[in-house]
């Protein structure tokens, strides 16, 4: 059994998770504090790939990133890189799917957040950056945790959007949701079967782990 | 030391607008919640920028609109102690402390680049457990915040403060988030405190006694604005108008005819004739009468009917109130006095006792 969906799903979640983690959280903590007219277009924007169909996002993508298109045509001419149909295109797509995940969670911890903690630290001589780090990100700590393991659980398991904008070539796009839906329809059940369990063991670990920080945060509020 | 406060700010429903100017080392705030206490601490801290005025502590000038300065709360030189505390909760009573310490050499640093000196430290970072063991916060330097008592909190608050070595310390209602058999004993331990280290300090309170045990000079605040400010004592004493009355616990109150030059007629109080030590303005249009300085029995003048009179029970104090609507206070003895003794026919008020009031300060 080649294992190379596998790995590409690992990687693809894992680095368009990163890339969130970091957007996602300096969003979230930007937008929590504008007045609430601006704040909420900004946030219709940063939510709306949470309800948009993937492939929706996905045509949308390729109107950007496609080698005739505006951005995929400059990176093509100027770097030589193709910006679809490789492994890395599915990072594209999986970044914008789950982006509104990150964002919400965050900007949901960051609006709980005692404002005033942040104004201790600047009285206390503390600079801005310090105190976003050691302050601030700490006790948002859990919240974070907990979008970025449900940002990743669901790259994971993204199809739509990433079908459109990688394809499906063996060995090169192919994730664990493009291959069982692949082996599906080319009569391959028992090889998509074993796809589809190692996917649930993923899937269940990832909502555990989600479980077990929600439950931490209720503690810790209770307190 | 000299202090000078002259702000405005608007927002859409409130404005606020303050303005003093004392050599008080002991300035006190009081208002009602929502009166714009803790915006005025802010703004001198620099939390909040002001729309226009200036705040000049010491000769320098922390904000002053006309020259743009508006310098940033870690070049101001002021210790903030919040109202809930604001203690860091993720961190160990003892890496609060250290925290400040880093905000410290952050000062240290900032005040060396701009050439100026700074005076000694009280504490130095290697002493870390000197500090903790001075506040009482020894036994409890690896406890995070919420496994604090609410006196603990306020401790390792004030130590953190004290830490960055301010000139100013702004204290936002520093007892409220305590029980009250603890804040008696705290206000004491914070008189102490604040005598052992003679910084200016600007304490902002709702409690009157709060104000009055701790502060020489004092600023009343209503909605936003200023409505009376001087000493203490003699503010307590002639509040001047209404709303400052209240404020300062002047339970009676009362709408007033001029009579004569020291006679008013006392609308509310059933329409008795009062005489007064003051001569009455002719702008005077209220008279506030403090509920404990009653005298039971009758004098020559002011005497007021008790009539069929309530009595309400408090700990160490009777509520009576009389039949025209007087508040009367009255201190229980040692042994508890049976109710039929208290209540005397008639009630007196001394004429210097009458305070006579405007309707609002121009």
């Amino acid at each position: 059994m080649d294992l190379y969906p596998l790995y590409n799903s690992m990687r693809i979640a894992g680095i368009s998770t990163l890339i969130v983690l970091v957007f996602g959280v300096a969003t979230a903590h930007y937008t929590v504090r504008l007045p609430g007219f601006i704040k909420g277009i900004l946030d219709c924007i940063f939510t709306l790939p949470l309800v948009l169909p993937p492939t929706v996002v996905g045509y949308l993508l390729l109107r950007f990133l496609g080698p005739k298109r505006i951005l995929g045509q400059f990176f093509l001419e100027t770097f030589g890189v193709k910006l679809t149909m490789n492994w890395y295109s599915a990072i594209f797509a999986t970044t914008v799917v789950i982006f509104p995940l990150m964002y919400r969670t965050a900007r949901g911890a960051f609006q709980a957040y005692d404002r005033n903690l942040s104004l201790a630290g600047r009285t206390l001589g503390l600079s801005k950056p310090y105190i976003f780090f050691n302050i601030e990100m700490p006790c948002c700590r859990q919240g974070i945790i907990a979008g970025t393991v449900l940002a990743f659980a669901r790259a994971l398991g993204e199809y739509g959007a990433t079908s459109m904008i990688a394809g499906y070539t063996p060995g090169r796009t192919a994730t664990i949701s493009t291959t069982v839906y692949q082996l599906w329809r080319t009569d391959n059940d028992a090889l998509a079967l074993k796809w589809v369990l190692i996917n649930l063991v993923i899937s269940a670990v990832v909502l555990l782990a989600i479980n077990v920080f929600e439950s931490r945060m209720q503690k810790s509020r209770i307190k | 030391m000299s202090l000078k406060i002259s702000i405005k700010k608007k927002y859409t429903d409130f404005c606020l607008d303050v303005d003093f100017s004392t050599d008080s080392k002991r300035i006190g705030i009081l208002g009602a919640s929502g009166s714009g206490k803790s915006m005025t601490l802010k703004s001198v801290a620099g939390l909040i920028k002001p729309d226009e005025g200036e705040i000049v502590f010491d000769n320098k000038i922390l904000f002053d609109s006309k020259n743009k300065t508006d310098l940033k709360p870690d070049r101001r030189r002021v210790g903030y102690l919040f109202q809930d505390y604001a203690l860091f909760p993720t961190m160990t009573v003892e890496k609060n402390i250290r925290t400040a310490f880093t905000g410290a050499k952050r000062i240290e640093r900032l005040n060396k680049q701009s050439g100026m000196n700074s005076e000694n430290p009280m504490f130095h970072e290697n002493d870390t457990e000197g500090i903790l063991k001075k506040f009482g916060l020894w036994e409890q330097k690896d406890h995070r915040p919420d496994e604090l008592s609410g006196g603990q909190k306020q401790r390792t608050a004030l130590a953190r403060m004290l830490v960055t070595n301010p000139e100013l310390l702004l204290l936002d209602e520093p007892f409220s988030a305590l029980d009250t058999y603890l804040r008696e004993g705290m206000r004491l331990e914070l008189k102490k405190l604040l005598e052992e280290y003679n910084k200016t300090v600007i304490l902002v309170s709702h409690d009157r006694d709060e104000i009055y045990q701790l502060c020489d000079y004092l600023v009343l605040l209503n909605q936003g604005r200023m409505i009376g400010c001087g000493n203490t004592e003699e503010l307590f004493k002639h509040p001047v108008s209404v709303a400052a009355a209240r404020l300062t616990g002047c339970k009676n109150i009362s709408r007033i005819k001029k009579l004569g030059e020291n006679k008013i007629l006392a609308l509310d109080w059933g329409g008795i004739e009062l005489v007064t030590d003051l001569k009455v303005d002719d702008d005077i249009s209220f008279a506030g009468i403090r509920a404990h300085d009653f005298i039971p029995g009758n004098c020559e003048i002011n005497e007021i009917p008790v009539g069929n009179a309530t009595v309400s029970r408090l700990p160490f104090e009777w509520y009576i109130t009389l039949e025209n609507g007087l508040w009367w206070k009255v201190p229980k003895a040692m042994e508890e006095q049976s109710r039929e003794n208290l209540i005397p026919s008639c009630v007196t008020i001394p004429p210097d006792k009458i305070i006579l009031l405007k309707e609002q300060k121009t």
